[in-house]
Protein backbone atom coordinates (compact mmCIF):
# COMPACT_ATOMS: atom_id res chain seq x y z
CA UNK A 1 0.00 0.00 0.00
CA UNK A 2 0.97 3.56 -0.37
CA UNK A 3 2.64 5.54 2.29
CA UNK A 4 0.88 8.66 3.34
CA UNK A 5 2.72 11.80 4.17
CA UNK A 6 1.32 15.08 5.30
CA UNK A 7 2.91 18.19 3.98
CA UNK A 8 3.82 20.82 6.54
CA UNK A 9 0.59 22.69 7.04
CA UNK A 10 0.68 26.45 6.87
CA UNK A 11 -1.75 27.56 9.55
CA UNK A 12 -1.53 31.29 8.99
CA UNK A 13 -1.01 30.92 5.24
CA UNK A 14 2.07 33.08 4.89
CA UNK A 15 2.71 31.89 1.35
CA UNK A 16 -0.34 33.50 -0.15
CA UNK A 17 -0.45 37.03 1.16
CA UNK A 18 -1.53 38.37 -2.18
CA UNK A 19 -3.92 35.60 -3.07
CA UNK A 20 -5.94 37.27 -5.76
CA UNK A 21 -9.59 37.71 -4.92
CA UNK A 22 -11.91 36.33 -7.58
CA UNK A 23 -12.88 39.84 -8.73
CA UNK A 24 -9.31 40.46 -9.85
CA UNK A 25 -9.33 37.11 -11.61
CA UNK A 26 -12.40 38.12 -13.58
CA UNK A 27 -10.55 41.21 -14.76
CA UNK A 28 -7.46 39.23 -15.80
CA UNK A 29 -9.65 36.72 -17.55
CA UNK A 30 -11.57 39.39 -19.47
CA UNK A 31 -8.25 40.91 -20.53
CA UNK A 32 -6.90 37.55 -21.72
CA UNK A 33 -10.09 36.84 -23.62
CA UNK A 34 -9.89 40.21 -25.33
CA UNK A 35 -6.22 39.67 -26.22
CA UNK A 36 -6.71 36.12 -27.48
CA UNK A 37 -10.06 36.54 -29.18
CA UNK A 38 -10.08 35.75 -32.86
CA UNK A 39 -11.02 38.86 -34.80
CA UNK A 40 -13.76 38.11 -37.31
CA UNK A 41 -12.63 39.17 -40.75
CA UNK A 42 -15.12 40.53 -43.27
CA UNK A 43 -14.28 41.22 -46.88
CA UNK A 44 -15.56 44.47 -48.36
CA UNK A 45 -17.68 44.38 -51.56
CA UNK A 46 -14.86 46.02 -53.53
CA UNK A 47 -12.40 43.38 -52.33
CA UNK A 48 -14.94 40.66 -53.14
CA UNK A 49 -15.29 42.05 -56.66
CA UNK A 50 -11.53 42.26 -57.10
CA UNK A 51 -10.70 38.82 -55.69
CA UNK A 52 -13.71 36.68 -56.52
CA UNK A 53 -15.51 38.08 -59.56
CA UNK A 54 -12.82 39.69 -61.64
CA UNK A 55 -10.41 36.72 -62.12
CA UNK A 56 -12.98 34.24 -63.53
CA UNK A 57 -14.46 36.96 -65.78
CA UNK A 58 -10.97 37.70 -67.10
CA UNK A 59 -10.43 33.96 -67.62
CA UNK A 60 -13.58 33.63 -69.74
CA UNK A 61 -12.68 36.76 -71.73
CA UNK A 62 -9.21 35.32 -72.38
CA UNK A 63 -10.69 32.08 -73.76
CA UNK A 64 -13.12 34.06 -75.96
CA UNK A 65 -10.24 36.29 -77.15
CA UNK A 66 -8.05 33.34 -78.13
CA UNK A 67 -11.00 31.71 -79.85
CA UNK A 68 -11.80 34.87 -81.84
CA UNK A 69 -8.12 35.23 -82.72
CA UNK A 70 -7.90 31.65 -84.04
CA UNK A 71 -11.06 32.29 -86.05
CA UNK A 72 -9.76 35.57 -87.49
CA UNK A 73 -6.43 33.95 -88.46
CA UNK A 74 -8.36 31.22 -90.34
CA UNK A 75 -6.36 28.48 -88.64
CA UNK A 76 -9.00 25.91 -89.67
CA UNK A 77 -11.92 26.12 -92.12
CA UNK A 78 -14.98 27.90 -90.79
CA UNK A 79 -17.16 24.77 -90.70
CA UNK A 80 -14.71 23.35 -88.14
CA UNK A 81 -14.28 26.46 -86.03
CA UNK A 82 -17.09 28.98 -86.16
CA UNK A 83 -16.67 32.36 -84.46
CA UNK A 84 -18.01 33.10 -80.96
CA UNK A 85 -20.60 35.29 -82.65
CA UNK A 86 -21.87 32.33 -84.74
CA UNK A 87 -22.40 30.36 -81.55
CA UNK A 88 -24.20 33.35 -80.06
CA UNK A 89 -26.53 33.34 -83.09
CA UNK A 90 -27.23 29.64 -82.56
CA UNK A 91 -28.23 30.53 -79.02
CA UNK A 92 -30.53 33.36 -80.07
CA UNK A 93 -32.06 31.06 -82.73
CA UNK A 94 -32.99 28.58 -80.02
CA UNK A 95 -34.30 31.43 -77.92
CA UNK A 96 -36.57 32.72 -80.71
CA UNK A 97 -37.75 29.20 -81.53
CA UNK A 98 -38.76 29.02 -77.87
CA UNK A 99 -37.03 25.66 -77.36
CA UNK A 100 -33.97 26.81 -75.37
CA UNK A 101 -35.50 26.38 -71.92
CA UNK A 102 -37.39 23.21 -72.73
CA UNK A 103 -34.13 21.59 -73.93
CA UNK A 104 -32.26 22.66 -70.80
CA UNK A 105 -35.13 21.80 -68.50
CA UNK A 106 -35.59 18.29 -69.94
CA UNK A 107 -32.02 17.44 -68.97
CA UNK A 108 -31.89 19.39 -65.71
CA UNK A 109 -35.12 17.84 -64.47
CA UNK A 110 -33.83 14.36 -65.25
CA UNK A 111 -30.52 15.19 -63.61
CA UNK A 112 -32.09 16.59 -60.45
CA UNK A 113 -34.67 13.84 -59.93
CA UNK A 114 -32.06 11.18 -60.68
CA UNK A 115 -29.64 12.82 -58.28
CA UNK A 116 -32.31 13.05 -55.56
CA UNK A 117 -33.02 9.34 -55.96
CA UNK A 118 -29.27 8.66 -55.77
CA UNK A 119 -29.09 10.57 -52.46
CA UNK A 120 -32.00 8.55 -51.05
CA UNK A 121 -30.36 5.28 -52.08
CA UNK A 122 -26.69 6.16 -51.54
CA UNK A 123 -26.99 7.60 -48.02
CA UNK A 124 -28.24 4.47 -46.22
CA UNK A 125 -25.76 2.34 -48.21
CA UNK A 126 -22.95 4.65 -47.08
CA UNK A 127 -24.09 4.47 -43.46
CA UNK A 128 -24.21 0.67 -43.55
CA UNK A 129 -20.81 0.36 -45.20
CA UNK A 130 -19.26 2.80 -42.72
CA UNK A 131 -20.72 1.30 -39.55
CA UNK A 132 -21.19 -2.44 -40.20
CA UNK A 133 -17.88 -4.29 -40.52
CA UNK A 134 -19.23 -7.17 -42.59
CA UNK A 135 -21.03 -4.87 -45.03
CA UNK A 136 -17.86 -2.82 -45.40
CA UNK A 137 -15.78 -5.88 -46.17
CA UNK A 138 -18.38 -7.09 -48.66
CA UNK A 139 -19.50 -3.89 -50.38
CA UNK A 140 -16.62 -1.45 -49.79
CA UNK A 141 -14.41 -2.66 -52.66
CA UNK A 142 -17.44 -2.97 -54.98
CA UNK A 143 -18.40 0.64 -54.30
CA UNK A 144 -14.86 1.92 -54.87
CA UNK A 145 -14.64 -0.11 -58.07
CA UNK A 146 -17.98 1.18 -59.35
CA UNK A 147 -16.78 4.70 -58.68
CA UNK A 148 -13.93 4.28 -61.13
CA UNK A 149 -16.14 2.63 -63.76
CA UNK A 150 -17.42 5.31 -66.17
CA UNK A 151 -21.16 4.92 -65.95
CA UNK A 152 -21.47 5.36 -69.72
CA UNK A 153 -20.40 1.74 -69.78
CA UNK A 154 -23.83 0.92 -68.31
CA UNK A 155 -25.75 2.56 -71.15
CA UNK A 156 -25.89 -0.49 -73.47
CA UNK A 157 -26.93 -2.75 -70.58
CA UNK A 158 -29.51 -0.25 -69.34
CA UNK A 159 -30.99 0.08 -72.83
CA UNK A 160 -31.32 -3.70 -73.20
CA UNK A 161 -32.76 -4.19 -69.70
CA UNK A 162 -35.04 -1.19 -69.54
CA UNK A 163 -35.54 -0.07 -73.14
CA UNK A 164 -34.72 3.32 -74.61
CA UNK A 165 -36.70 5.47 -72.19
CA UNK A 166 -36.41 7.57 -69.06
CA UNK A 167 -35.90 4.48 -66.89
CA UNK A 168 -32.65 3.72 -68.67
CA UNK A 169 -31.53 7.34 -68.18
CA UNK A 170 -32.27 7.17 -64.45
CA UNK A 171 -30.52 3.82 -64.12
CA UNK A 172 -27.35 5.30 -65.62
CA UNK A 173 -27.53 8.36 -63.34
CA UNK A 174 -27.98 6.17 -60.28
CA UNK A 175 -25.10 3.90 -61.19
CA UNK A 176 -22.91 6.97 -61.58
CA UNK A 177 -23.97 8.90 -58.50
CA UNK A 178 -24.80 6.31 -55.83
CA UNK A 179 -21.20 5.06 -55.38
CA UNK A 180 -19.89 8.64 -55.09
CA UNK A 181 -22.47 9.62 -52.51
CA UNK A 182 -22.02 6.44 -50.49
CA UNK A 183 -18.24 6.68 -50.63
CA UNK A 184 -18.35 10.35 -49.61
CA UNK A 185 -20.38 9.47 -46.54
CA UNK A 186 -18.05 6.56 -45.70
CA UNK A 187 -14.94 8.72 -45.87
CA UNK A 188 -16.73 11.51 -43.99
CA UNK A 189 -17.51 9.08 -41.18
CA UNK A 190 -14.01 7.57 -41.27
CA UNK A 191 -12.50 11.02 -40.83
CA UNK A 192 -14.53 11.91 -37.75
CA UNK A 193 -11.93 12.51 -35.01
CA UNK A 194 -12.17 9.71 -32.42
CA UNK A 195 -12.08 12.41 -29.74
CA UNK A 196 -15.57 13.59 -30.79
CA UNK A 197 -16.90 10.05 -30.43
CA UNK A 198 -15.29 9.71 -26.99
CA UNK A 199 -16.63 13.10 -25.94
CA UNK A 200 -20.05 12.07 -27.23
CA UNK A 201 -19.95 8.84 -25.24
CA UNK A 202 -19.03 10.66 -22.01
CA UNK A 203 -21.93 13.03 -22.63
CA UNK A 204 -24.17 9.96 -22.89
CA UNK A 205 -24.71 9.87 -26.66
CA UNK A 206 -24.89 6.22 -27.68
CA UNK A 207 -26.55 4.29 -30.48
CA UNK A 208 -29.02 6.27 -32.57
CA UNK A 209 -28.63 9.39 -30.42
CA UNK A 210 -24.89 9.23 -30.94
CA UNK A 211 -25.33 8.92 -34.70
CA UNK A 212 -27.75 11.83 -34.80
CA UNK A 213 -25.98 14.25 -32.48
CA UNK A 214 -22.32 13.39 -33.04
CA UNK A 215 -21.51 11.08 -35.94
CA UNK A 216 -23.64 12.57 -38.71
CA UNK A 217 -22.94 16.26 -38.02
CA UNK A 218 -19.24 15.44 -37.68
CA UNK A 219 -19.29 13.59 -41.02
CA UNK A 220 -21.20 16.35 -42.82
CA UNK A 221 -18.24 17.96 -44.66
CA UNK A 222 -17.20 14.62 -46.21
CA UNK A 223 -20.81 13.84 -47.04
CA UNK A 224 -21.23 17.20 -48.80
CA UNK A 225 -18.07 16.57 -50.83
CA UNK A 226 -19.57 13.22 -51.84
CA UNK A 227 -22.85 14.89 -52.84
CA UNK A 228 -20.98 17.41 -54.94
CA UNK A 229 -19.04 14.71 -56.72
CA UNK A 230 -22.23 12.67 -57.01
CA UNK A 231 -23.90 15.56 -58.84
CA UNK A 232 -20.96 15.89 -61.22
CA UNK A 233 -21.14 12.17 -61.95
CA UNK A 234 -24.94 12.29 -62.40
CA UNK A 235 -24.69 15.10 -64.89
CA UNK A 236 -21.88 13.49 -66.86
CA UNK A 237 -23.58 10.11 -67.01
CA UNK A 238 -26.83 11.68 -68.06
CA UNK A 239 -25.24 13.62 -70.91
CA UNK A 240 -23.43 10.49 -72.10
CA UNK A 241 -26.66 8.51 -71.96
CA UNK A 242 -28.59 11.18 -73.85
CA UNK A 243 -25.89 11.28 -76.51
CA UNK A 244 -25.92 7.54 -77.04
CA UNK A 245 -29.57 6.60 -76.61
CA UNK A 246 -31.85 8.01 -79.25
CA UNK A 247 -35.62 7.65 -79.16
CA UNK A 248 -38.56 9.99 -79.71
CA UNK A 249 -39.85 8.87 -76.28
CA UNK A 250 -36.92 10.58 -74.64
CA UNK A 251 -37.73 14.13 -75.63
CA UNK A 252 -35.08 16.67 -76.57
CA UNK A 253 -32.47 17.17 -73.88
CA UNK A 254 -29.07 18.82 -74.06
CA UNK A 255 -27.24 15.62 -74.96
CA UNK A 256 -29.69 14.84 -77.74
CA UNK A 257 -29.49 18.43 -79.01
CA UNK A 258 -25.71 18.10 -79.21
CA UNK A 259 -25.96 14.83 -81.16
CA UNK A 260 -28.61 16.30 -83.51
CA UNK A 261 -26.35 19.24 -84.34
CA UNK A 262 -23.51 16.83 -85.11
CA UNK A 263 -25.84 14.94 -87.50
CA UNK A 264 -26.59 18.25 -89.18
CA UNK A 265 -22.87 19.15 -89.28
CA UNK A 266 -23.75 22.40 -87.49
CA UNK A 267 -20.52 23.13 -85.65
CA UNK A 268 -21.74 26.28 -83.93
CA UNK A 269 -24.72 24.26 -82.63
CA UNK A 270 -22.31 21.59 -81.36
CA UNK A 271 -20.22 24.19 -79.57
CA UNK A 272 -23.37 25.75 -78.13
CA UNK A 273 -24.45 22.33 -76.84
CA UNK A 274 -21.06 21.83 -75.13
CA UNK A 275 -21.18 25.30 -73.61
CA UNK A 276 -24.74 24.81 -72.33
CA UNK A 277 -23.87 21.44 -70.75
CA UNK A 278 -20.84 23.00 -69.09
CA UNK A 279 -22.81 26.02 -67.94
CA UNK A 280 -25.58 23.97 -66.35
CA UNK A 281 -23.09 21.75 -64.53
CA UNK A 282 -21.11 24.70 -63.23
CA UNK A 283 -24.23 26.73 -62.37
CA UNK A 284 -25.75 23.99 -60.23
CA UNK A 285 -22.44 23.53 -58.46
CA UNK A 286 -22.00 27.26 -57.87
CA UNK A 287 -25.59 28.04 -56.95
CA UNK A 288 -26.40 25.02 -54.78
CA UNK A 289 -23.43 22.98 -53.60
CA UNK A 290 -20.74 25.59 -53.14
CA UNK A 291 -22.82 27.92 -50.91
CA UNK A 292 -23.92 25.01 -48.69
CA UNK A 293 -20.41 23.64 -48.45
CA UNK A 294 -18.91 27.05 -47.69
CA UNK A 295 -21.51 27.71 -45.04
CA UNK A 296 -20.79 24.43 -43.30
CA UNK A 297 -17.01 24.84 -43.50
CA UNK A 298 -17.10 28.48 -42.44
CA UNK A 299 -19.26 27.79 -39.41
CA UNK A 300 -16.69 25.21 -38.30
CA UNK A 301 -13.73 27.48 -38.86
CA UNK A 302 -12.47 25.25 -41.66
CA UNK A 303 -12.31 28.06 -44.23
CA UNK A 304 -9.50 30.56 -44.08
CA UNK A 305 -10.74 34.07 -43.53
CA UNK A 306 -11.11 36.03 -46.71
CA UNK A 307 -11.81 32.94 -48.77
CA UNK B 1 -22.28 13.79 2.87
CA UNK B 2 -19.60 15.91 4.38
CA UNK B 3 -20.49 18.59 6.84
CA UNK B 4 -18.78 21.15 4.64
CA UNK B 5 -22.04 21.42 2.73
CA UNK B 6 -23.50 23.51 5.51
CA UNK B 7 -20.61 25.93 5.76
CA UNK B 8 -20.34 27.93 2.56
CA UNK B 9 -17.20 29.95 1.73
CA UNK B 10 -15.06 27.20 3.16
CA UNK B 11 -13.16 24.67 1.15
CA UNK B 12 -15.02 21.38 1.42
CA UNK B 13 -13.45 19.31 4.17
CA UNK B 14 -11.84 16.06 3.20
CA UNK B 15 -14.30 13.47 4.30
CA UNK B 16 -11.90 10.97 5.73
CA UNK B 17 -14.31 9.72 8.35
CA UNK B 18 -15.21 6.08 8.16
CA UNK B 19 -18.93 6.71 7.69
CA UNK B 20 -18.60 9.00 4.66
CA UNK B 21 -19.04 6.84 1.58
CA UNK B 22 -16.57 7.78 -1.16
CA UNK B 23 -17.63 9.57 -4.34
CA UNK B 24 -15.34 7.28 -6.31
CA UNK B 25 -14.27 3.87 -5.08
CA UNK B 26 -11.49 2.14 -6.98
CA UNK B 27 -10.86 -1.31 -5.50
CA UNK B 28 -8.08 -3.66 -6.59
CA UNK B 29 -8.21 -2.54 -10.21
CA UNK B 30 -6.02 -4.29 -12.76
CA UNK B 31 -6.00 -3.35 -16.42
CA UNK B 32 -4.01 -4.93 -19.20
CA UNK B 33 -4.21 -4.52 -22.95
CA UNK B 34 -3.70 -7.19 -25.56
CA UNK B 35 -4.51 -10.88 -25.70
CA UNK B 36 -4.28 -13.14 -22.67
CA UNK B 37 -0.76 -14.52 -22.45
CA UNK B 38 0.94 -11.58 -24.16
CA UNK B 39 -1.13 -8.95 -22.37
CA UNK B 40 0.74 -5.89 -21.14
CA UNK B 41 -0.31 -4.82 -17.65
CA UNK B 42 -0.98 -1.08 -17.48
CA UNK B 43 -2.55 -0.78 -14.05
CA UNK B 44 -1.66 -3.09 -11.18
CA UNK B 45 -3.83 -3.34 -8.10
CA UNK B 46 -4.96 0.26 -7.81
CA UNK B 47 -7.03 0.91 -4.73
CA UNK B 48 -8.12 4.46 -4.15
CA UNK B 49 -11.12 6.15 -2.56
CA UNK B 50 -11.98 9.72 -3.46
CA UNK B 51 -14.07 11.43 -0.80
CA UNK B 52 -17.04 13.61 -1.75
CA UNK B 53 -15.83 17.14 -2.34
CA UNK B 54 -12.19 16.10 -2.50
CA UNK B 55 -9.76 17.49 -5.06
CA UNK B 56 -7.36 14.66 -5.87
CA UNK B 57 -4.48 14.83 -8.33
CA UNK B 58 -3.11 11.69 -9.95
CA UNK B 59 0.51 12.34 -10.77
CA UNK B 60 2.87 10.22 -12.79
CA UNK B 61 5.31 10.00 -15.67
CA UNK B 62 4.44 8.57 -19.08
CA UNK B 63 3.23 5.00 -18.97
CA UNK B 64 1.79 5.16 -15.48
CA UNK B 65 -1.69 4.55 -16.87
CA UNK B 66 -3.23 7.65 -15.37
CA UNK B 67 -5.35 8.34 -18.44
CA UNK B 68 -6.32 4.67 -18.60
CA UNK B 69 -7.47 4.88 -14.99
CA UNK B 70 -9.54 7.97 -15.77
CA UNK B 71 -11.14 6.20 -18.74
CA UNK B 72 -12.07 3.32 -16.47
CA UNK B 73 -13.65 5.66 -13.94
CA UNK B 74 -15.50 7.42 -16.77
CA UNK B 75 -16.91 4.09 -17.87
CA UNK B 76 -15.33 4.32 -21.33
CA UNK B 77 -13.47 1.07 -20.69
CA UNK B 78 -13.76 -1.92 -18.33
CA UNK B 79 -11.10 -3.02 -15.81
CA UNK B 80 -9.53 -6.46 -16.34
CA UNK B 81 -10.02 -7.17 -12.64
CA UNK B 82 -11.25 -5.27 -9.62
CA UNK B 83 -14.13 -2.87 -9.38
CA UNK B 84 -14.88 0.81 -9.80
CA UNK B 85 -17.90 2.40 -8.22
CA UNK B 86 -19.16 5.91 -8.77
CA UNK B 87 -22.32 6.03 -6.63
CA UNK B 88 -23.38 9.43 -8.01
CA UNK B 89 -23.71 8.04 -11.56
CA UNK B 90 -21.78 8.67 -14.76
CA UNK B 91 -19.02 11.20 -14.02
CA UNK B 92 -18.19 14.14 -16.29
CA UNK B 93 -14.91 14.03 -18.19
CA UNK B 94 -12.70 16.79 -19.56
CA UNK B 95 -9.88 16.12 -21.99
CA UNK B 96 -6.60 17.82 -22.81
CA UNK B 97 -8.22 18.88 -26.07
CA UNK B 98 -11.40 20.88 -25.56
CA UNK B 99 -13.39 18.31 -27.61
CA UNK B 100 -16.11 20.88 -28.27
CA UNK B 101 -18.21 20.12 -31.34
CA UNK B 102 -17.34 22.64 -34.07
CA UNK B 103 -20.76 22.40 -35.72
CA UNK B 104 -22.41 23.84 -32.62
CA UNK B 105 -22.03 27.21 -30.92
CA UNK B 106 -20.57 27.41 -27.40
CA UNK B 107 -24.09 27.59 -25.96
CA UNK B 108 -25.42 24.73 -28.08
CA UNK B 109 -22.52 22.52 -27.04
CA UNK B 110 -23.65 22.95 -23.45
CA UNK B 111 -27.30 22.48 -24.42
CA UNK B 112 -26.47 19.17 -26.10
CA UNK B 113 -24.93 17.94 -22.84
CA UNK B 114 -28.05 19.11 -20.97
CA UNK B 115 -30.29 17.41 -23.50
CA UNK B 116 -28.41 14.11 -23.29
CA UNK B 117 -28.67 14.48 -19.52
CA UNK B 118 -32.46 14.62 -19.83
CA UNK B 119 -32.99 18.32 -19.05
CA UNK B 120 -36.35 19.47 -20.51
CA UNK B 121 -36.14 21.66 -23.60
CA UNK B 122 -37.44 24.85 -21.98
CA UNK B 123 -34.79 24.79 -19.27
CA UNK B 124 -31.80 24.15 -21.51
CA UNK B 125 -31.07 27.62 -22.78
CA UNK B 126 -31.31 29.44 -19.43
CA UNK B 127 -29.21 26.71 -17.81
CA UNK B 128 -26.59 26.91 -20.58
CA UNK B 129 -26.42 30.68 -20.07
CA UNK B 130 -26.04 30.21 -16.31
CA UNK B 131 -23.18 27.78 -16.85
CA UNK B 132 -21.48 30.19 -19.26
CA UNK B 133 -21.83 32.91 -16.62
CA UNK B 134 -20.20 30.55 -14.14
CA UNK B 135 -17.10 30.23 -16.32
CA UNK B 136 -17.31 33.97 -17.02
CA UNK B 137 -18.22 33.66 -20.67
CA UNK B 138 -21.65 35.26 -20.33
CA UNK B 139 -21.56 36.90 -23.76
CA UNK B 140 -20.28 33.90 -25.67
CA UNK B 141 -23.45 31.84 -26.12
CA UNK B 142 -23.56 32.33 -29.88
CA UNK B 143 -19.81 32.09 -30.49
CA UNK B 144 -18.44 29.35 -32.68
CA UNK B 145 -15.70 27.17 -31.25
CA UNK B 146 -13.07 28.51 -33.67
CA UNK B 147 -13.87 32.07 -32.59
CA UNK B 148 -12.77 31.31 -29.02
CA UNK B 149 -9.23 31.33 -27.65
CA UNK B 150 -7.70 28.19 -26.16
CA UNK B 151 -8.50 29.25 -22.61
CA UNK B 152 -12.06 30.17 -23.51
CA UNK B 153 -12.56 26.81 -25.21
CA UNK B 154 -11.42 24.96 -22.10
CA UNK B 155 -13.82 27.06 -20.01
CA UNK B 156 -16.71 26.19 -22.34
CA UNK B 157 -15.59 22.55 -22.09
CA UNK B 158 -15.70 22.95 -18.30
CA UNK B 159 -19.23 24.37 -18.50
CA UNK B 160 -20.24 21.50 -20.78
CA UNK B 161 -18.80 18.98 -18.32
CA UNK B 162 -20.77 20.63 -15.51
CA UNK B 163 -23.90 20.42 -17.68
CA UNK B 164 -23.71 16.64 -17.35
CA UNK B 165 -25.06 17.19 -13.88
CA UNK B 166 -22.52 14.98 -12.14
CA UNK B 167 -20.79 16.13 -8.97
CA UNK B 168 -17.75 14.05 -9.95
CA UNK B 169 -15.50 15.72 -12.49
CA UNK B 170 -12.66 13.79 -14.12
CA UNK B 171 -9.99 15.92 -15.76
CA UNK B 172 -7.34 14.45 -18.06
CA UNK B 173 -4.51 17.03 -18.22
CA UNK B 174 -7.07 19.66 -19.20
CA UNK B 175 -4.66 22.60 -19.12
CA UNK B 176 -1.56 20.93 -20.55
CA UNK B 177 -1.91 22.54 -23.97
CA UNK B 178 -2.43 26.08 -22.68
CA UNK B 179 0.13 28.84 -22.28
CA UNK B 180 1.41 29.49 -18.76
CA UNK B 181 -0.57 32.68 -18.16
CA UNK B 182 -3.86 31.15 -19.25
CA UNK B 183 -3.15 27.98 -17.29
CA UNK B 184 -2.53 30.01 -14.15
CA UNK B 185 -5.88 31.76 -14.55
CA UNK B 186 -7.68 28.49 -15.20
CA UNK B 187 -6.14 27.02 -12.04
CA UNK B 188 -7.88 29.77 -10.12
CA UNK B 189 -11.09 29.15 -12.07
CA UNK B 190 -11.21 25.43 -11.38
CA UNK B 191 -10.41 26.03 -7.70
CA UNK B 192 -13.24 28.57 -7.46
CA UNK B 193 -15.75 26.37 -9.28
CA UNK B 194 -14.74 23.30 -7.27
CA UNK B 195 -15.40 25.25 -4.08
CA UNK B 196 -18.64 26.88 -5.28
CA UNK B 197 -20.12 23.69 -6.70
CA UNK B 198 -18.68 21.31 -4.08
CA UNK B 199 -17.37 19.03 -6.80
CA UNK B 200 -15.33 15.91 -6.41
CA UNK B 201 -12.40 16.31 -8.79
CA UNK B 202 -10.07 13.59 -10.00
CA UNK B 203 -7.37 15.45 -11.90
CA UNK B 204 -4.65 13.75 -13.91
CA UNK B 205 -1.42 15.58 -14.60
CA UNK B 206 2.32 15.10 -15.08
CA UNK B 207 2.98 18.61 -13.80
CA UNK B 208 4.05 18.45 -10.15
CA UNK B 209 3.52 22.13 -9.43
CA UNK B 210 0.08 22.02 -10.96
CA UNK B 211 -0.78 19.08 -8.73
CA UNK B 212 0.46 20.87 -5.60
CA UNK B 213 -1.25 24.11 -6.68
CA UNK B 214 -4.63 22.41 -7.01
CA UNK B 215 -4.95 19.29 -4.93
CA UNK B 216 -5.91 18.41 -1.40
CA UNK B 217 -4.27 15.07 -1.99
CA UNK B 218 -1.64 14.09 -4.53
CA UNK B 219 -1.29 10.42 -5.48
CA UNK B 220 1.95 9.47 -7.19
CA UNK B 221 1.70 6.53 -9.57
CA UNK B 222 4.68 4.43 -10.60
CA UNK B 223 5.04 3.51 -14.26
CA UNK B 224 4.72 0.23 -16.17
CA UNK B 225 2.61 -0.99 -14.62
CA UNK B 226 0.90 1.84 -12.80
CA UNK B 227 0.78 1.37 -9.05
CA UNK B 228 0.08 3.77 -6.23
CA UNK B 229 3.60 4.68 -5.09
CA UNK B 230 3.00 7.33 -2.50
CA UNK B 231 0.55 10.00 -1.52
CA UNK B 232 0.62 13.41 0.09
CA UNK B 233 -2.09 15.24 1.97
CA UNK B 234 -1.84 18.97 1.27
CA UNK B 235 -3.37 21.25 3.85
CA UNK B 236 -2.31 24.59 2.36
CA UNK B 237 -5.32 26.92 2.12
CA UNK B 238 -6.86 27.77 -1.25
CA UNK B 239 -6.50 29.73 -3.44
CA UNK B 240 -2.78 29.01 -3.58
CA UNK B 241 -0.24 30.65 -5.84
CA UNK B 242 1.81 28.39 -8.04
CA UNK B 243 4.85 30.64 -7.41
CA UNK B 244 4.57 30.50 -3.63
CA UNK B 245 7.33 29.00 -1.46
CA UNK B 246 5.09 26.36 0.11
CA UNK B 247 4.01 25.03 -3.27
CA UNK B 248 7.62 25.10 -4.45
CA UNK B 249 8.96 23.26 -1.38
CA UNK B 250 6.46 20.46 -1.62
CA UNK B 251 6.95 20.29 -5.40
CA UNK B 252 10.67 19.73 -4.88
CA UNK B 253 9.96 16.87 -2.51
CA UNK B 254 7.38 15.24 -4.76
CA UNK B 255 9.58 15.70 -7.83
CA UNK B 256 12.35 13.81 -6.04
CA UNK B 257 10.03 10.85 -5.55
CA UNK B 258 8.75 11.12 -9.13
CA UNK B 259 12.32 11.06 -10.43
CA UNK B 260 13.05 8.10 -8.21
CA UNK B 261 10.17 6.22 -9.85
CA UNK B 262 11.40 7.17 -13.32
CA UNK B 263 15.02 6.24 -12.50
CA UNK B 264 14.00 2.67 -11.67
CA UNK B 265 13.15 2.18 -15.34
CA UNK B 266 16.63 3.12 -16.51
CA UNK B 267 18.38 0.55 -14.34
CA UNK B 268 18.04 -2.53 -16.48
Amino acid sequence: MASTETAPAAPEAPATPEAAPHQDLAGVEAGLDALDAVQPHRTSPAQLLREKVLPPVLGVLLVLGVWQLLFSLHVTPEYKLPSPLDVWHSLTDLWYQGTLFSIIWTSVWRGITGFAAAVVIGTPIGLLVARVKFVRAALGPVLSGLQSLPSVAWVPAAVIWLGIDDQAMYAVILLGAVPSIANGLVSGIDQVPPLFLRAGRTLGARGLGGARHILLPAALPGYLAGLKQGWAFSWRSLMAAELIASSPDLGLGLGRYLENQRDASDMSGVLLGIILILTVGVAIDLLIFTPIERRVLRSRGLLQTGR
Amino acid sequence: MSTALTTPNDAPAVADRADASPAVRIAGVHKSFGRPGTAVPVLDDITLDVAPGEFLCLLGASGCGKSTLLNLVAGLDQPTAGSIEVPGGRPALMFQEHALFPWLTAGKNIELALRLNGVPRAERKPEAERLLELVRLGGSYGKRVHELSGGMRQRVAMARALAQGSSVLLMDEPFAALDAITRDVLHEEITRIWQERRLTVLFVTHNVREAVRLAQRVVLLSSRPGRVAREWQIDLPQPRRIESACVADLSVEITEHLRGEIRRHGQH
